[in-house]
């Protein structure tokens, strides 16, 4: 931290104008995020003036049925949509990667699309397309979460597709044929040479499609109904209506679950993997 | 890549085995509901839960008139002007994480990519609250007064009028303001990612050759993390232009950009076939920029 060296000219982090900066712009990110978490165990209503330790509104969070509800909701969502974004996304990839066929060039800029697309695009056509296909909203939970689930697929994996696919470009596929020449048949190879080679890509799609399914607020808003609230519309109507120190707890535990989230990738990937995924 | 493509016809099976799930959910759940929005697009509701498909241009012809197309205008201005912060206030940034020391770089990458896994919603949440009347920025600027204030007294003036909280949420300023905060990130990855492959001699040759680090920054630099420039604006300005969250919590009655406009004609006005043909235009709008961009790129590619 101390300049016990002469700055060099390249050492721009060390100037002292470069730290503030930076500084700064960290302050600028994290301050409105820490001010919330801090003021979660504030033990008063108007979230200005500390007033004490409290766990009331985590206890009050905890015990409103309907936010805890919308937090399962969304986590089953994520969940379900994860799994079959993994299988899709990397089915997609393997695809683009390996096979020569008509048309290559339009499925494969089509299966970006989703990525492209605005939010709010997309969320109207799931909207018009639940409506006109009649898709039954009075199934028992959690069929009843089919409609966002799906939309979720449709946005995550894309991504999915996109990070294994990075993964495979430094795949040699003479271990593969290598396998088939001693007999394996072909899904004997894929499992035992291709999946283990792109495991780590699975894990960083995984996690990529987990957060972006639990983020997701636009597309979920026109495809969930009454009884299919998500933790992030059960909050925007929080938000619009009334403010409640509710919010902070509940927001605060979400805020630490993807932070545990990043630092598993982070095990897995390390930072600069995670970095070259976007 | 290693070892050539295979062709699909000698490999039928394991073709159709990768094939079929990825193709049958994006003709189904992608290209099926955008072709209907499409349609839609061109009809005009004939009951109160009918729409014909009439073929009409009128929802364009609507969708021109001056009140949407100044909207859109607006959205186009305040995703730009986004941008352009995000690119100035992130791009010293990306350069402290390249130039910084190998053991802090991971951190500070880390500290950038944090609030880009956190959720948006909640981000959007702790800004308003920190920007509230009587919310922390609202504290912090009344400081300031008294401070100047203060030192009005100092010199022998009047001091001035006690502060009053000022309303910084529910306007322009806030929607700007909550579109930077959330789209810094995606500016400074880019921004990264194309400096870290930047060749630091040829920095350092341009110092040496005695420019200074402005002429060198604006001479080296820039010109060659224009890549990652280019891939900072679109991954920050599509999304910005689509934004619909930020103008609807933070932005006033006249800060509405072009999403809320399209939400609006499916939640409140129920005027779908209208509410499509706008999505269809800010698509259309998408896919100008993109095109804008792989023609620059391209351009870039024959001149070299």
């Amino acid at each position: 931290m101390f300049n016990r060296t002469a700055i060099a000219p390249l050492e721009y982090t060390r100037t002292l104008w470069m730290r503030s900066w930076v500084g700064l712009i960290m302050l600028f990110l994290y301050a409105p995020l820490i001010v919330l978490m801090i003021f979660s165990f504030n033990d008063s209503k108007r979230n200005v003036v500390w007033k004490g330790f409290t766990l009331k509104y985590y206890e009050k969070a905890l015990n409103n049925d309907s936010l805890v509800e919308a937090m399962v909701n969304s986590l089953t969502i994520a969940f379900l949509a994860t799994i079959i974004s993994l299988v899709i996304g990397a089915l997609a990839a393997v695809m683009l990667w390996r096979f020569r066929f008509p048309f290559k060039g339009l499925v494969e800029g089509t299966m970006s699309l989703p990525i492209i697309v605005p939010e709010i695009c997309l969320g109207v056509a799931f909207l018009i397309f639940f409506a006109m296909v009649d898709w039954p909203t009075d199934l028992p939970w959690p069929l009843n979460l089919s409609a966002i689930t799906i939309a979720h697929i449709t946005f995550c994996f894309p991504f999915v597709a996109m990070v294994v696919r990075a993964r495979l470009a430094s795949f040699n596929k003479e271990e593969e044929e290598a396998a088939k020449d001693l007999g394996a048949t072909e899904w004997q190879a894929f499992r035992d040479v291709l999946l283990p080679h792109i495991k780590p890509s699975l894990v960083a799609g995984a996690l990529l499609a987990f957060t972006l399914s639990l983020d997701d607020f636009v597309i979920t808003f026109f495809t969930s109904g009454p009884d299919t609230i998500t933790f992030p519309v059960k909050v925007y109507s929080m938000v619009r209506f009334s403010v409640t120190p509710e919010v902070n707890a509940a927001s605060t535990i979400l805020i630490i679950l993807t932070v545990a989230l990043t630092f598993i990738a982070l095990k897995y990937q390390g930072v600069k993997g995670i970095s070259d995924a976007h | 890549m290693s070892g050539p493509m295979q062709d699909w016809k000698s490999q039928k099976k394991p073709f159709a085995a990768v094939a079929t799930a990825p193709v049958f959910w994006i003709a189904l759940f992608f290209i099926a509901p955008m072709t209907i929005v499409w349609l839609y697009s061109f009809g005009q509701n004939a009951g109160p839960a009918e729409i014909d498909i009439s073929g009409t241009l009128d929802n364009y012809k609507r969708a021109t008139e001056w009140l949407y197309l100044s909207i859109f205008l607006k959205s186009l201005a305040v995703a730009a002007l986004t941008t352009l912060i995000c690119l100035i206030i992130g791009f010293p940034v990306a350069m402290a994480i390249t130039f910084a020391a190998p053991k802090w770089r991971p951190w500070l990458l880390l500290g950038v990519m944090l609030p880009f896994w956190t959720n948006l919603l909640i981000r959007t949440y702790a800004l308003m609250a920190l920007m509230g009347t009587n919310g922390y920025m609202n504290k912090g600027l009344g400081g300031l007064w008294d401070g100047a204030s203060w030192l009005r007294t100092l010199v022998g003036m009047q001091p001035l009028d006690a502060w009053t909280p000022v309303q910084l949420l529910y306007n322009n300023f806030a929607v700007v303001l909550g579109l930077v905060y959330v789209h810094l990130p995606f500016m400074v990855l880019p921004l990264y990612s194309a400096l870290d492959r930047l060749d630091k001699n040829l920095i350092e040759a341009s110092l040496d050759l005695g420019a200074g680090h402005f002429k060198t920054f604006m001479q080296v630099v820039v010109p060659l993390a224009a890549p990652g420039i280019v891939a900072g604006v679109m991954i920050t300005l599509i999304p910005a232009l689509g934004a619909y969250l930020t103008p609807d919590l933070m932005g006033g009655t006249d800060s509405q950009m072009i999403a809320n406009v399209i939400e609006r004609q499916f939640k409140r006005a129920n005027d779908w076939p209208f509410g499509a043909a706008l999505s269809f235009l800010l698509i259309y709008a998408m896919f100008i920029l993109i095109a804008l961009q792989s023609m620059r790129s391209n351009k870039v590619r024959e001149a070299r």
